[in-house]
Order: structure tokens, then C-alpha cells, then sequence
């Protein structure tokens, strides 16, 4: 997942919507061409956008968060793309052809070069995952390349399951089965690197050379803790050429900085919405502003090791908490409507979403089955004691922990409080190393547009980020059913199945959906929000 | 004098020490883990974890990893972020930033400081005595960050006098929204002060005396008035620098300034040792420097002052 530097899981972007928004867009660009002057399109004109100093070196495999993140998917080009609506399609890719799901042969067109004029081939793909994936380079992102062949956390190893047919096709094989694999492939870590790359990585990393619609514009384009400048790659040929000559990112340290310039007329595209616009914005900015629902699920979790809620008494004890929680009236009032009641563990803009899941009612506010389910559980253990959910003061969550627990309280008639640490990563160690003895606020952004991102990382049992030490037997068996087949339609039926059992157990209490909110300048259309809030740069256009 | 120099410059060296020890002891004791916080809301894989900490030192023990710190510094090492970027280089980038955006704020807040308190102690008690009173009640009332958000708003993104952020122009003249807020913050102290000592000035004797002998009021004011009544200024100077050092922090931020503070922050909350405190020891070394400056002028407005040497 890439992480966001300003606020952390917090305010993210995206997608759905792409109707609303292409409606208000192609609405306002009734340019036709050679119209009249300052209203034409301009093809070479530079699009501000804000961002933030990329916290690793501009290496695809160590950078996980948003700063670099939004850099390098605009220099580089993967096998694949993501259009708007979470949909793939091939960029670098001729084809990609899944074998079984344990197996895939990857066609790469030919002709393709980086900005230095070296071809694009099998073996910058191969490299490039090697580097990344080997162990003693300590990359950021290395999970990526966990389920191929030949992967080790533990001790240097060839990605044995990579395999060079010849310089434009290449397999992989991978140590479980992974129906979605292909679909991953878009995600930066997967990006192809020049030969040049490996003489000085460092070097690299500070100018780095790629294959996508934009390049540096010259050797020191970064300017760190300023911004960077992008243009137009001449020779890029491939699905998404930019309509525009290029991309100014300046980096902000603060959502509020960039939101007075875009209102200030110093910024054509924004990303983020600061919690202090959220009640303005829309007015501020009109037919200009984006809020639509974004890849990012927002929950609190409960360990089964906590006192009262293991076996049936725990779960009795989070469906009635979960029931005592009004969604609706927290996003209206706390979120301004920037947040969309959850109805599963997935996110609305990703394919397989339902909002129509059996036993999804115990995410529906009911003080009646509230208050019976907690009397039932009781009568196994009488309650002692209070609830609290921990969160990271630096996140802006104070509110909505606030608004949960009061309406928990008033509900369940329990005493319930929330448990600030002062910064994320003082929240985060005590949830690593299992000390943390309340219910905690946990989130998820999706790496890439699958329902099996939301669910195989977080609960399959020992997952990696199954930080709750949730373990279902049912659970596990649908989830491998559904990696493992390769019918997109019956994989999501199986994953969806595999929820209905979270939504008995509860491992994580869904909380809502994040939105995507942003807003762009008087003088740019066609701006859309790709599927991980992030814009689509290359198809904004800026009037002279 | 030059003896006395080179005493104040030694007594620095400990001071650097003891700062630098002392700050790198409460960064290693913040807790949290920020290896752990790289990978967001993602659960790394522990063997990874174990190499990263290893890479930075952070699996040593806390004086192990200061001494780390300090043998590098003697070369000139003063470590690097997470983002592979020396820290010594950050701070050339951006000390320069907030040391021009301090400067023209004490600049524009020492001017008007001395023009106002000289004027409002001259007329004591009359309407522009009081109305400036009540002006800098009001700055004085005034937290900074709402200072700054109203000066952003109105004359910025309402007004567009000035560009509401500062990021990639950071020239001098692009700095004078920030500088004038950051001015402001610290004015009103300063013109009180003025005001206060330009009054005690204006009793003593000497005072009377030029007046007798004759001189007009054009040359007994500046020379004989307001020279002496600069002293506590000077003094104030030294501690005004330090508040402009915090509040840059604040004022950096909301105006998007590439300055020392904003990064500064950007390290805390990220956990990053070598950046903080490295930042930090330039503040306290500046604050040393200043502050011998601010002694050596003394003797220049007030000849009474003479450094000996005990």
C-alpha cells in the first residue's frame, strides 16, 4: 500500500464517480478547435499539481508511499495500466497470458525504449524484480515479489521463477496460486529498469531514467523540498500520451498550504482536501471540487486476546458494538459527507464491491439488537471494565474515534473512551509487537483494484497485516478457493463468501469507505481520479 | 576584547556537546518504532525490519549510536534520512531559507518597533500612544498560526497582493508575507520595550542637560535619546531570534516555506534521528553565535561596557 505522507490513511481519492466527473469535465471543454483565444487547448502547457518530497530515493522497488509514488507512475510504464475505474489495460504488455494460476507468460512489445534510448525488454523486467526482491537490498516494497518462486525474506535468493524466453517474453511461476496476479502488475514495484540503472543506484535514484508518458526535464529536475518538473516523453508510445506538455509537482508539507493555492489560482490540480475545508470546499470551489468514494477501508480492530471478546462471548460483544455504531449520521456530521458507510471489508470503486452480503445488517445502526446481543454475551461473562479504541493523535482521527465510542456509549450504556498515542508510529509499535491491550483504528489502501488485496493480506491466518491474530479455517479455505481460480467472476463470488464469514467474526469492525476529495483550477479539464486517488495526469488539458 | 572572544567561543564547545548529547538522548527516548511506521498501515515482514533498524544503527544501544553520530559529525558526516539524502545537504538548502526569512523579520519588526515605541513615548498618554497600544495588544493576543492563516486568506488568496505559498521561489522578495507575519509576532514586545526605555531615557539627566545647554530636539532625540535606549533591545534581539526560530516552524509550515523548520517537523513526526538532531544543534549553535554578537554589541552603543577579562 503507499502510504501518505500528510496524513496517514487519511484523506485519499478516487474513482467511481468517473461519470459525474467526466459529465461536469467534458461539459466545461466545449472547445472546439481553433476557438477563441483563451479558451483553447494548449498541448504544451504545464500542469501544477501538488505533492510531497518522495521519502526514498525514486527507486519503484523502495518507494511505498505517496510523495514518490505519484512521481514514478508518471516516468515509468508497467506491463499494465489502470484506467479510472479500476479496469486494466496493456501498456508495456503485448499480452499477458495466465497459464494456471500458478503460472504466466508475459509478451512485451517490441520497440519500446527508455528515455536514454535502451530498449525495453524481458531483462529489464527481470532485473529490476531481482533488485527489488532480494533480500540484502532491503527494498521497502520486497512483499511484492513474495509469491514468486525463489522469494526469501530471510536470506539472498534468486527469483527462480522468472524465466527468459527470449528478449521480449519472459514466465512466471509462482509459489502458490495467485488467479490475480496479472492484475497486480501495474503497481510501481513492478516497473521495468534500464541497464544503466545498475552501474550507480544512488545516482539513479536522484535522476532516475523510465519508460512512461513523462521524463525528468534534465539531470537535478528534483529540487528537494521543493518540487520536481516533468515533461512530455517525446517517444513514448503507448496508451496513455499525455494531453499536456507536462507536470510541475510542487511538494506541500501541509494540505492547508496547498489548498490557498489552488484557491489562490497558484495550482491546477489537488489531491487532497484539508480536514478544515471539509465543510467548504464544495461551496469554495463548485462544479471544481471531486468527492468520490476511494480505494481505502477505514476499521477499528479487536484482538481475540483482549478480555471478553474470544469465542462466542466475543463475538456476540463485537456485533453488538458494531451495531451500537451509527455510520451514517459520523460521516454526515464528522466527515461532511467525506466518508461512505462501509457495507463489506472492500471499497466501492473495486469490481466484486457488494453492498448486499449476507449478514451485512450488522453494519446498520440498531440500538435494539445492540443492547440483546451485548445482554447475551453477559450472561457467559458479566462485562467489567471499559472499551477503548487507540488512535494516533497526528491522523486527524480524534473526532470520529469521539463520535464511535459516544455513540457506543450511549447505545450499550458502557463506559467508552478513545486512547490517543501522540504519533503513528508510537501506535503502530505497540500494535506490532501485540502489547497493545484495546481495540484499535485500522485502514487499508489498496494496492491494486482486487477484492483479495482487502482480504488476503488482512485475515487469512499468520497474514502479514492480520493484526488482530484473526484465524478462520472457513475463511482461509474460501480465500485459496478464490486465489486459485481463474474466472475473475467466480474468484469474487468465492471472496465474497469468504466476507460473509468475517461479518460473523468481525476480525475488523468496517467503519467506512474514504473518500477521494480534491479539486482542480479554472483553467484545466478532464481532470479524473484514477482508481488510488491519484490523478490521471496525462489526460488533463490547460487552456492558453 | 579578542581574548574575551576566543572565552565565549570555548565556552560554546561544551555547550555543542552537552546540546547535542542531550537531544540526540530525548529523540532515541520518543517512543515508537519509525522503521515499523516506513510501511504505514502494512505489517512488514520481521527479517526486514531487522535489516533496516541494523542499517541505521537503531538495533545499538543509545550511547553506541550517539557515539555513531558524533564521530561522524567530525568528518563532516552528520548521517543521512530514510530518503538517502545527507543531512548536511538538507540543512545547506535550508538553512539559507529561514535564516533570510528570520532576518527580514526581525528586520521589519526592530524597524517599526523602534519608530513606534520612539513616537508613542515621546507623545505618552495621547491618541497615538494609546491606539498603538491597543494595536499591539492585539498582536500580541494573536497566536501566530491564526495570524498567519488571516494574512494567507485576505491578502494572499482574497486580495492576491502576495502568492499564498512560498515552495520553489524563495528569494528574498518572494518572502515578504511570511517575514511580515513572523515580524509581527514578535513586534509588539519590542515596541513596548522601546517605548518604556525611550521614557526612562528621556528623565535622566544628561537629557536635561543637552536640552540646557541648548542643542535642539532634532539632534538630543536620535544621538542622546534614543542610542541609550536601545540597549534593551539588543538584549531582546538574542531571545527574539530564538522565538522566530520556533515560530518559523509554525509560519514555515502554513506558508509551504522549504525552511528549516518545515523539514524539521517532517523529521520529528517521521522519527528521523541524524535530521533532528542535527537541525537542532544548528539552532543551538546560531543561538550561541547570537548571543556573543548581542554582547559585543553592548559595548559598541553603551562605552560604559568594557569586556575585562577575569
Amino acid at each position: 500500500m503507499k502510504r501518505n505522507r500528510i496524513a496517514l490513511a487519511s484523506a485519499a481519492l478516487l474513482v467511481a464517480g468517473a461519470m459525474a466527473l467526466a459529465g461536469c469535465s467534458s461539459g466545461s471543454t466545449p472547445k472546439p478547435s481553433g476557438g477563441s483565444a483563451g479558451g483553447d487547448v494548449d498541448a504544451s502547457a504545464i500542469i501544477s499539481v501538488n505533492g510531497s518530497e518522495p521519502q526514498n530515493p525514486l527507486i519503484p522497488t523502495n518507494t511505498n508511499e505517496t510523495g514518490g509514488g505519484k512521481i514514478l507512475d508518471a516516468i515509468f510504464s508497467g506491463l499494465i495500466g489502470y484506467a479510472a475505474d479500476g479496469s486494466v489495460f496493456n501498456d508495456v504488455a503485448k499480452e499477458i497470458k495466465v497459464d494456471d494460476p500458478q503460472h504466466l507468460t508475459v509478451t512485451i512489445r517490441e520497440g519500446l525504449k527508455f528515455t536514454n534510448g535502451e530498449d525495453v525488454n524481458a531483462d529489464s523486467f527481470i532485473k529490476a524484480w531481482n533488485y527489488g526482491a532480494l533480500a540484502s537490498n532491503k527494498q521497502l516494497s520486497s512483499y511484492f515479489f513474495e509469491d514468486i518462486e525463489g522469494f526469501s525474506y530471510e536470506k539472498d535468493s534468486e527469483l527462480t521463477g522468472l524465466k527468459k524466453v527470449d528478449d521480449h517474453t519472459f514466465t512466471i511461476a509462482l509459489n502458490k496460486p495467485a488467479s490475480d496476479f496479472a492484475q497486480r502488475l501495474g503497481y510501481s514495484a513492478y516497473f521495468p529498469l534500464p541497464e544503466s540503472a545498475w552501474k550507480d543506484l544512488a545516482a539513479f535514484g536522484e535522476n532516475p531514467i523510465g519508460n512512461g508518458p513523462y521524463m525528468l526535464d534534465g539531470a537535478g529536475a528534483w529540487k528537494h523540498e521543493t518540487g520536481i518538473s516533468l515533461v512530455k516523453n517525446p517517444d513514448y508510445d503507448g496508451p496513455r500520451k499525455p494531453a499536456n506538455g507536462g507536470l510541475n509537482i510542487k511538494f506541500y508539507a501541509s494540505q492547508d498550504a496547498a489548498y490557498a493555492d489552488l484557491t489562490g489560482d497558484q495550482l491546477d490540480v489537488l489531491d487532497a482536501i484539508p480536514d478544515s475545508a471539509f465543510a467548504t470546499f464544495e461551496s469554495d470551489l463548485g462544479d471544481r471540487a471531486v468527492n468520490q468514494p476511494a480505494a481505502i477501508f477505514q476499521s477499528f480492530t479487536i484482538p481475540e486476546r483482549l478480555a471478553h471478546f474470544s469465542g462466542d462471548e466475543g463475538k456476540l460483544r463485537r456485533a453488538a458494538l458494531s451495531m451500537a455504531i451509527n455510520r451514517d449520521e459520523i460521516t454526515k456530521v464528522i466527515f461532511q459527507g467525506t466518508r461512505t458507510p462501509a457495507s463489506d471489508f472492500t471499497s466501492p470503486v473495486i469490481d466484486g464491491w457488494s453492498d448486499s452480503l449476507k449478514g451485512a445488517d450488522v453494519l446498520k445502526f440498531n440500538e435494539k439488537k445492540a443492547k440483546e446481543l451485548w445482554a447475551e454475551a453477559d450472561k457467559i461473562s458479566p462485562w467489567s471494565g471499559s472499551f477503548q479504541i487507540a488512535y494516533n493523535a497526528d491522523g486527524g482521527h480524534q473526532a470520529w474515534v469521539d463520535a464511535t465510542v459516544n455513540s457506543i456509549k450511549n447505545t450499550l450504556g458502557i463506559d467508552a473512551s478513545g486512547a490517543p498515542y501522540p504519533t503513528f508510529k508510537e501506535l503502530r509499535a505497540k500494535v506490532t509487537d501485540r502489547t497493545i491491550e484495546t481495540a484499535f483504528r485500522t485502514g487499508w489502501q489498496a494496492d491494486y483494484p482486487g477484492l483479495y488485496n482487502f482480504l488476503g493480506p488482512l485475515y487469512a491466518t499468520n497474514a502479514g497485516s492480520n493484526d488482530g491474530d484473526y484465524s478462520s479455517p472457513e475463511f482461509d479455505k474460501l480465500l485459496s478457493e478464490g486465489i486459485s481460480a481463474t474466472d475473475p467472476k467466480e474468484a469474487n463470488k468465492l471472496f465474497q463468501q469468504a466476507q460473509e464469514v468475517l461479518l460473523q467474526d468481525l476480525p475488523a469492525t468496517p467503519l467506512w469507505y474514504s473518500n477521494v476529495v480534491g479539486g482542480f483550477g479554472k483553467k484545466v479539464s478532464n481532470v479524473k481520479f484514477g482508481w488510488n486517488s491519484v490523478p490521471l495526469y496525462d489526460e488533463i488539458t490547460k487552456t492558453k | 576584547m579578542a581574548f574575551y572572544i576566543l572565552r565565549r567561543i570555548l565556552q560554546a564547545i561544551p555547550v555543542f556537546f552537552g546540546a547535542t548529547l542531550l537531544i540526540y538522548f530525548m529523540v532515541f527516548a520518543m517512543p515508537g518504532d519509525p522503521i515499523a511506521a516506513l510501511f504505514g498501515d502494512r505489517t512488514p515482514n520481521p527479517a526486514l525490519i531487522e535489516q533496516l533498524r541494523a542499517q541505521y544503527h537503531l538495533d545499538q544501544p543509545f550511547i553506541v549510536q550517539y557515539f555513531y553520530y558524533i564521530t561522524g559529525i567530525f568528518r563532516l558526516d552528520f548521517g543521512v534520512s530514510f530518503s538517502g539524502q545527507p543531512v548536511i545537504e538538507t540543512l545547506g538548502r535550508t538553512f539559507p531559507i529561514t535564516l533570510r526569512l528570520a532576518v527580514m523579520a526581525v528586520a521589519i519588526a526592530f524597524v517599526l518597533a523602534i519608530v513606534i515605541g520612539l513616537f508613542s513615548a515621546l507623545g505618552k498618554g495621547g491618541i497615538f500612544d494609546n491606539v498603538m497600544l491597543v494595536i499591539a495588544l492585539i498582536f500580541v493576543a494573536l497566536p501566530i498560526f491564526v495570524l498567519a492563516f488571516l494574512a494567507q486568506y485576505f491578502l494572499a488568496v482574497q486580495l492576491g497582493w502576495f502568492r499564498p505559498t512560498v515552495g520553489a521561489q524563495n528569494d528574498w522578495g518572494d518572502l515578504w508575507l511570511p517575514a511580515i507575519v513572523l515580524g509581527f509576532s514578535v513586534y509588539a514586545t519590542s515596541m513596548r520595550l522601546t517605548r518604556s526605555s525611550t521614557i526612562d531615557t528621556l528623565n535622566q539627566d544628561w537629557v536635561r542637560t543637552a536640552y540646557s545647554k541648548g542643542l535642539p530636539r532634532e539632534r538630543v532625540i536620535p544621538v542622546h535619546v534614543l542610542r541609550n535606549s536601545l540597549i534593551p533591545m539588543i538584549t531582546d534581539l538574542g531571545t527574539v531570534f530564538g522565538v522566530l526560530m520556533v515560530g518559523a516552524t509554525v509560519t514555515e509550515g502554513i506558508f509551504n516555506v522549504p525552511g528549516v523548520g518545515n523539514t524539521l517537523y517532517q523529521a520529528i513526526i517521521r522519527g528521523e534521528n541524524p535530521t533532528v538532531v542535527s537541525f537542532v544543534t544548528v539552532f543551538v549553535v546560531v543561538y550561541v553565535f547570537i548571543n556573543i554578537v548581542v554582547d559585543l554589541i553592548y559595548g559598541l552603543l553603551d562605552p560604559r561596557i568594557r569586556y575585562v577579562s577575569s
